[in-house]
C-alpha cells in the first residue's frame, strides 16, 4: 500500500493540514501537497480508468507529463476537467473526483472493453465504420462519444478572471532547474533584462532529489545563495507556478502564469496569459523519464523511477513498501537507494544490461540490494495494484524464472530532454547515440528575423544528462544569451557541480526482447490513449511508415500529454518494426502548448461585458431608457423600434412609419461614416472612387454617389457634400466607414502616392439627428438660429449655422422620400440637441423611430441597402442605377470590371419591385423565385430572389425587392416564391419604387 | 456650449490606479508636411511647441503636439480655442497641401494614475511598457484589448489614453476591469 513516510517531504509543511474532497471521499493532506501526492498518502493508488479499454489506472509521473491520474476539479462555474492530480495543489475544501468510469471507479462496466480489445486494433475507427455511410453519424457515432473521452466538458459558465500580460525582455529563461539558474545569473549579471520561469513550486528541478552537490556544498544551499542572489538584481524578475507554453516566430513566447489554483476561489485572475517579445529564449526545461516496455506496465503501481523518489523526497510518500526496480540505465538506481534509505523494501534491481559498473550500482550491491543483470520483468501480476513481477532473461521471450512478490514497480528507461520549447519553431535535433535521445542541434536553431539562432537550449534539456554538465552549459547558455543581445558578461567560471558517475544506459524499447504476441498486447506505450506495442506493430504491418502517420492511425501520442511519455518509445518500436533507424524515423512534430492550458487564460478579459467592444452613439444612453429596441449594426447598437408601453415591435414600427409620414420622425443617424477628403487633387480623387462624377458637385450641395470594388461589385453608397474648393465630406454605410476610411488610403498610399489627398475619419465628431416629416421644417423653425427655408436650404444642399444654439450643419437629403433634414451637430451636444428637438416637436408630434421604420420608408421608396440589394456579387447595373455611373470618365474603380462578359450578360438578374397577389402575405426574407421547370439534380430551376421584403402600412400593402432574371423586361408578370412551409407565394414584377416616384413630398 | 459632455461625462474609478475621464479637451489633426517651416510655424503657434520627432509628444503652457504617423500630428489645445486655433491654422496653411480638422468629440481621453499605471496598461496594449521604451516625451499609438487608443506617460505615474468616443465606455470598464482588486503583475512596479 501507499503511504505517508514517518518524516520527510520537503515541499509539504507537515503542521498545517487540509481537507479535501476525492470521489465524494473526505480525505486529509498537507500544505504543499498535490492532489496525487495526498491521495497516495492516502493509500488511493487508483486513480482513473483508461481512455479506450476502461483499464483500472494509478499515478505513473510526479509532475505535468502524468497520463493517467486526470481529475475533474471543483464544481459549477468553477468545474474543470482533465487536470492532472500531479499538478494540482490541494487546498481547504478543493472538490475533486476521478473520470471516464460508470458506475464507479472501483467496478467500472466499461472495463468489459478490454476483454474485447482484439476488436479495437490500431486504426479500428477506418476499419470499422466504413459502411453503412449513414451508420456513421446516427449509429457508431453517438455509441463512441458516449463511451469515449476522459473528463465531462463543464455545464456553467466560467466563473473565474483571466488576463493577459504583455512584456518585452531582453532574455527569458524557462525552467528554474541549476541550469536555467545559472543561466539567468549569469545573464542577469551581463545586464540583460531577464524573466525566469518556473512551472513548479519550487526552484532546483532534480537537483535536490537527486543528490546533486554544487561546489562540494549540497545543490540546496547553492540553489538558495543563487535565488538571493537573483533577488538583488533589479533587472532580473522570477516567476513559479508560470510555464513557458508555446514559442514562436520573433521571439514570441507564450507564459501561463497559474495564479490562485493553489489556493481556491480567490480575487483576482485565476491565469494570466503572458504574451512576450523576448530577445532571446533560453529552455532550460529538463528532461523526462521514459517508461519500459514490459507487459502490465499499466497496472496501477508502476510507476517511473524518478517520480517514486521524488513522492519520497518532495511529499514524505511512499508508494508501497516493496517495490522492484527496473532500470536499463544507472538513474534508475538512485530509486533503489532512495527507497532502501527510507526503510523500505527493494526486492529486486532489474537491469537488462550486462555489466554493471557504475558507482550507482554498487553502491545499491554494498547496501545488500538483490542485482539482476540481463534480466527483464516478463510480466506484472495485479489488476487493481501491482502483486507481483515475474523476472525473465531480457534476451529471450519471456519464460518465467521467478516471481518476485511486490506492491510498486519503479521503472526507468532513461531519460528524454525536453525539446519541445526549441522545437515549436523549427529547432532541428539529432539523435545521440550514446544516450539514446534526440537533442538540440545548435548549428540548426529556430532562426529569428535577422537571420540568427534565437532560442538556446541548455542543461539537460540541451542533452546534458549529469548535473555538472548541464550546469556548466547552463553558465555558457547566460553567456551567450547576454552577447547576443549586446552585453559584455565578465568572464567568470561556471560553478561545478558533481554527482555519481554513471555508466552507458542500454536502450530497450521492448522487454523481454522477444515478447510474444500476447505479451506486446498488455504492453502500454501511450498509456492516455491505450496504445500498445502490438498497435504500432500492426500499423507497421499494414505499411505505415511515416511516423505522422502512424502517429494518426494509432492515436499514439494525440492524447492531452501529447506523448510525452511514449513518442520516443513508440517512434522506436516502429524504427524497429520497420527495420529502421530511429533517427530515420524521426519525431512527430512538436506544436504549442507544452501542455494543455486553460480555455479561460486564451479568452483573457474578453468576457461579460468586455466580451466585444460596441460602438454607442452620444444618445445610446437616452435610446436605452426610452424603449429602443437593439439591434447590433456593425459594431454599433442602433433602436430596431421604440418600443410604448405593452406595444409589440411590429405595433411600435408600425407607428413609426405612419407619424414619419403624416408628422414628424426623429432617428439617430450618427453612425453613417465620415469622411473628409481635402487637397486639390481632392475632386480627381473622389472621380475615381466613385462610380458618378464627383468633381463637379458645387459648394454647398450633396450628391448620392456609389463606390465599387476593382471587380465592379458594389461596395458602399452615400451622399457627398462639397464643403469647399478643396474638401469634400463622404458620408458611408454605418458599417462601412473604417472599411472606406482604408480603402481610400490604401489607394492613396500605394498607387495614387503623388496626389495631393488627405483623408481623416471624423464620424465620431459629430451627432448626426435627422428630422423627418411633413412637419420637418416647422420643429426646425422652432428651434431657430438659421434659415431652413426650401428657398435658403433646398433640396440636396446643407448650411453651417446654428440651430437652437449649437452649432450645426443641416443637410437637406432624405432617405425616406419625405421633407428631411439631417443636422450633423457636435457629438459633445448630440443629446442636448435631441432633447431640443424632442421638446420642440411636441405640438408636431415628433416621435423618434428605428432603424426597421427606416428601412420600410426606404422600401417604399425603392432605395437600395448596401447589404440587403447587395451582397459582394450585385453590380450597379443589376440594380438600375446605371444613372449613377459616369460615362464620361475615362476611369474609375470597377469600370473595367463591370466592362467583363459576364458582367455585361443581359440574363443577369435585374432589380424589380415585387407586389405581392395576396397585399397581406409578406414574401420570406431571401425567398427564391422559381419557374416551375426542374434541373436534372432534382432541384427547381430559380430565376431570381428577394432581397428585401416588408409589409408597408403606408400603402397597406405588402412590398418586396428583387433581383429577378430579365426582370425589368417582365414588369406586370407574376411569379412564384415556394416558402419553407410548402406554400408558393405569388408577386407580380413592378416598378422597385412604390411610393411618390415624382418625390414630390420631399422636394417641398 | 454649456450643454457639451464628454463620453464618459467625468466619470472616475478607483483601483489599484486611479482612473478618470478627463473631460472636454480640444484636439485637432492636423495633416501635412512636417519638413515644411509654414507648418513648423503655424503648430508654433497652435500648440506653442515644435514638430514632433517620430514616436514623440511635446507640451507647452499653451498645448500639447503629438506624432501621429509621418505626416500626421494630433494637435492639444483648450476645447473652448478650438475653433480659434483652426482658423489661425487654416489661414497659415492656406498656401500649404494640408488638412486641419477638429476631432475633439470624436475622442474620450482617460488619466491613469498610480504606480501600477504601466502595468494595467500592459494587461492590454502589446506596446514595449518599459522605461526606457516609453519614457515621458513619447506617445505610443496602439490598442488596449480590442481597441485602438494612444497613451503617453505624463510622469512616471500618470498616463493618458484616447481613444474613440464610441468605446469610451468599453475602454473605461476595460481599465476598471484591470485595475481591480487582486493579483497585479508587479512586473514594470
Amino acid at each position: 500500500m501507499s503511504t505517508r513516510l514517518q518524516s520527510g517531504g520537503r515541499l509539504i509543511d507537515r503542521t498545517k493540514q487540509i481537507e479535501f474532497n476525492w470521489n465524494g471521499k473526505r480525505l486529509n493532506g498537507f500544505q504543499g501537497d498535490t492532489l496525487a501526492s495526498a491521495l497516495l498518502a492516502n493509500d488511493q493508488m487508483l486513480m482513473g480508468r483508461s481512455f479506450k479499454y476502461h483499464r483500472p489506472r494509478g499515478v505513473v509521473a510526479a509532475g505535468p507529463e502524468e497520463p493517467n491520474a486526470l481529475m475533474g476539479t471543483g464544481e459549477g462555474g468553477r468545474f474543470e476537467p482533465n487536470q492532472r492530480a500531479t499538478t494540482t495543489e490541494i487546498y481547504q475544501g478543493l472538490k475533486s473526483h476521478s473520470q471516464n468510469h460508470w458506475p464507479s471507479l472501483e467496478f467500472d462496466v466499461g472495463a468489459i472493453n478490454t476483454k474485447l480489445s482484439r476488436f479495437f486494433p490500431a486504426g479500428f475507427y477506418y476499419k470499422t465504420f466504413m459502411a453503412p455511410s449513414f451508420a456513421w453519424k446516427h449509429v457508431f457515432e453517438p455509441i463512441i462519444r458516449k463511451s469515449a473521452g476522459l473528463g465531462k466538458a463543464p455545464t456553467h459558465k466560467d466563473e473565474d478572471s483571466y488576463e493577459y500580460f504583455y512584456a518585452h525582455v531582453d532574455v527569458v529563461v524557462a525552467g528554474g532547474g541549476i541550469a536555467g539558474l545559472q543561466a539567468a545569473l549569469t545573464a542577469g549579471q551581463a545586464g540583460a533584462t531577464v524573466l525566469l520561469m518556473e512551472q513548479a513550486v519550487d526552484y532546483g528541478g532534480r537537483a535536490i532529489t537527486d543528490g546533486v552537490t554544487i561546489g562540494g556544498k549540497p545543490a540546496a544551499a547553492w540553489i538558495k545563495s543563487t535565488l538571493a542572489a537573483l533577488k538583488k538584481l533589479p533587472n532580473v524578475q522570477m516567476r513559479t507556478r508560470m510555464m513557458a507554453a508555446g514559442v514562436y516566430d520573433h521571439g514570441y513566447l507564450l507564459g501561463y502564469e497559474r495564479l490562485t489554483d493553489h489556493m481556491g476561489p480567490s480575487d483576482g485572475p485565476r491565469h494570466r496569459l503572458w504574451r512576450i517579445r523576448a530577445k532571446r529564449i533560453v529552455t532550460a526545461t529538463g528532461a523526462i523519464e521514459r517508461p519500459l516496455s514490459f507487459a502490465g506496465n499499466d497496472i496501477p503501481g508502476v510507476m517511473l523511477a524518478g517520480a517514486v523518489r521524488d513522492y519520497i523526497a518532495d511529499y514524505g510518500v511512499s508508494i508501497g513498501d516493496r517495490t522492484v526496480v527496473v532500470t536499463n540505465n544507472d538513474d534508475g538506481y538512485r530509486t533503489a537507494i532512495a527507497l532502501h534509505e527510507a526503510g523500505l523494501n527493494v526486492p529486486c534491481i532489474i537491469d537488462p544490461r550486462g555489466d554493471l559498473d557504475g558507482e550507482l550500482p554498487a553502491k545499491a550491491i554494498a547496501l545488500g540490494i538483490r542485482v539482476e543483470n540481463k534480466s527483464a520483468i516478463g510480466k506484472v501480476k495485479g489488476g487493481k495494484r501491482v502483486e507481483a513481477v515475474t523476472l525473465c532473461a531480457q534476451a529471450g521471450e519471456g519464460t518465467t524464472l521467478e516471481e518476485i512478490k511486490c506492491d510498486a514497480v519503479a521503472m526507468s528507461g532513461g531519460w528524454s530532454p525536453v525539446v519541445h520549447l526549441w522545437s515549436h519553431c523549427g529547432g532541428k535535433l539529432n539523435w545521440d547515440t550514446d544516450t539514446a535521445i534526440f537533442r538540440p542541434d545548435p548549428a540548426r536553431p529556430p532562426l529569428g528575423a535577422d537571420g540568427t539562432g534565437f532560442v538556446i537550449a541548455t542543461g539537460t534539456a540541451n542533452g546534458h544528462l549529469d548535473a555538472a554538465a548541464a550546469l556548466k552549459d547552463g553558465h555558457a547558455a547566460g553567456m551567450a544569451a547576454a552577447k547576443e543581445v549586446g552585453f559584455k558578461p565578465a568572464r567568470a567560471a561556471a560553478p561545478i557541480a558533481a554527482s555519481e558517475l554513471e555508466a552507458t544506459m542500454l536502450p530497450v524499447w521492448s522487454m523481454p526482447q522477444g515478447a510474444s504476441y500476447a505479451l506486446k498486447s498488455k504492453t502500454f506505450l501511450d498509456y492516455q490513449n491505450d496504445v500498445k506495442v502490438s498497435d504500432v506493430r500492426l500499423a507497421a504491418q499494414e505499411g505505415y511508415e511515416s511516423v505522422e502517420h502512424t502517429k494518426r492511425y494509432t492515436t499514439l501520442g494525440m492524447a492531452t500529454d501529447q506523448g510525452k511519455l511514449s513518442n520516443i518509445n513508440g517512434l522506436a518500436v516502429l524504427a524497429d518494426s520497420l527495420n529502421a533507424d530511429i533517427p530515420n524515423v524521426g519525431t512527430t512534430t512538436f506544436r504549442p502548448p507544452y501542455h494543455p492550458i486553460s480555455l479561460g487564460s486564451i479568452a483573457g478579459d474578453a468576457h461579460n461585458e468586455l466580451f466585444k467592444p460596441i460602438r454607442k452613439t452620444p444618445m445610446h444612453q437616452w435610446i436605452d431608457e426610452n424603449g429602443g429596441d437593439w439591434e447590433p449594426v456593425a459594431d454599433w447598437r442602433r433602436p430596431y423600434c421604440y418600443k410604448q408601453g405593452s406595444e409589440s415591435v411590429e405595433e411600435a414600427v408600425t407607428r413609426e412609419i405612419l407619424n414619419t409620414r403624416e408628422n414628424c420622425g426623429l432617428l439617430d443617424a450618427s453612425t453613417l461614416g465620415k469622411i473628409i477628403v481635402k487637397g486639390p487633387d481632392a475632386g480627381k480623387f473622389l472621380d475615381m472612387i466613385y462610380t458618378n462624377m464627383m468633381s463637379t458637385l458645387k459648394v454647398g450641395f450633396c450628391r448620392y454617389g456609389l463606390m465599387c470594388s476593382e471587380n465592379g461589385f458594389l461596395s458602399d453608397d452615400g451622399v457627398v457634400a462639397r464643403l469647399d474648393e478643396n474638401t469634400f465630406l463622404c458620408h458611408t454605410t454605418s458599417g462601412g466607414s473604417d472599411r472606406i476610411h482604408a480603402h481610400m488610403e490604401e489607394w492613396l498610399q500605394t498607387e495614387w502616392w503623388d496626389w495631393k489627398v488627405y483623408t481623416a475619419n471624423i464620424t465620431e465628431q459629430y451627432a448626426q439627428i435627422a428630422v423627418v416629416g411633413p412637419n420637418a421644417r416647422k420643429v426646425l423653425e422652432k428651434l431657430g438660429g438659421m434659415d431652413v427655408s426650401a428657398e435658403a436650404l433646398p433640396f440636396m444642399t446643407f448650411k453651417d449655422g446654428e440651430l437652437g444654439g449649437i452649432k450645426a450643419r443641416p443637410y437637406r437629403i432624405s432617405f425616406s422620400g419625405e421633407l428631411s433634414y439631417e443636422i450633423a451637430v457636435p457629438a459633445s451636444q448630440g443629446q442636448a440637441f435631441w432633447d431640443m428637438c424632442m421638446e420642440a416637436g411636441k405640438e408636431f408630434g415628433i416621435q423618434p423611430y428605428g432603424t426597421e421604420c427606416l428601412h420600410v420608408m426606404r422600401a417604399e421608396k425603392g432605395f437600395i441597402m448596401i447589404g440587403d440589394e447587395t451582397d459582394g456579387t450585385v453590380i450597379p447595373q443589376d440594380l438600375g442605377l446605371n444613372w449613377a455611373i459616369s460615362k464620361k470618365k475615362e476611369d474609375f474603380l470597377g469600370k473595367r470590371g463591370q466592362q467583363r462578359s459576364h458582367m455585361t450578360d443581359p440574363n443577369r438578374w435585374k432589380l424589380v419591385g415585387l407586389k405581392t397577389v395576396d397585399p397581406a402575405k409578406v414574401i420570406p426574407d431571401g425567398a427564391y423565385a422559381v419557374d416551375g421547370t426542374m434541373r436534372e439534380n432534382g432541384m427547381h430551376n430559380m430565376i431570381g430572389r428577394v432581397t428585401s421584403t416588408y409589409f408597408s402600412p403606408t400603402l397597406n400593402h405588402s412590398i418586396a425587392m428583387g433581383l429577378v432574371q430579365n426582370g425589368p423586361d417582365r414588369m406586370g408578370e407574376v411569379i412564384e416564391f415556394p416558402t419553407i412551409g410548402g406554400e408558393s407565394i405569388k408577386a407580380e414584377i413592378c416598378d422597385p419604387v412604390f411610393l411618390d416616384k415624382e418625390g414630390a413630398r420631399q422636394n417641398v | 456650449m454649456s450643454n457639451a459632455v464628454s463620453a464618459l461625462n467625468g466619470a472616475s474609478f478607483k483601483g489599484s490606479v486611479a482612473i478618470k475621464d478627463v473631460g472636454l479637451q480640444g484636439m485637432i489633426t492636423l495633416r501635412g508636411d512636417f519638413k515644411s517651416a509654414v507648418l513648423a510655424k503655424a503648430v508654433k503657434a497652435a500648440t506653442g511647441t515644435a514638430v514632433p520627432e517620430t514616436g514623440q509628444i511635446l507640451h507647452s503652457t499653451k498645448g500639447s503636439a503629438a506624432w501621429m504617423s509621418p505626416d500626421e500630428l494630433l494637435l492639444l489645445v483648450d476645447y473652448t480655442n478650438v475653433d480659434a486655433v483652426i482658423a489661425k491654422l487654416d489661414k497659415a496653411l492656406s498656401g500649404e497641401h494640408a488638412l486641419v480638422v477638429n476631432v475633439s468629440d470624436a475622442r474620450a481621453l482617460f488619466e491613469i494614475k498610480g504606480v501600477a499605471t504601466r502595468d494595467i496598461i500592459a494587461k492590454g496594449s502589446p506596446a514595449d511598457m518599459n522605461k526606457d521604451a516609453l519614457p515621458v516625451g513619447m506617445i505610443r499609438r496602439s490598442r488596449l484589448g480590442q481597441l485602438p487608443v494612444a497613451f503617453w506617460m505624463d510622469d512616471e505615474k500618470t498616463a493618458r489614453m484616447v481613444c474613440f468616443r464610441s468605446v469610451g465606455e468599453h475602454v473605461f470598464t476595460w481599465l476598471k476591469n484591470a485595475s481591480k482588486k487582486g493579483n497585479l503583475p508587479k512586473y514594470h512596479t
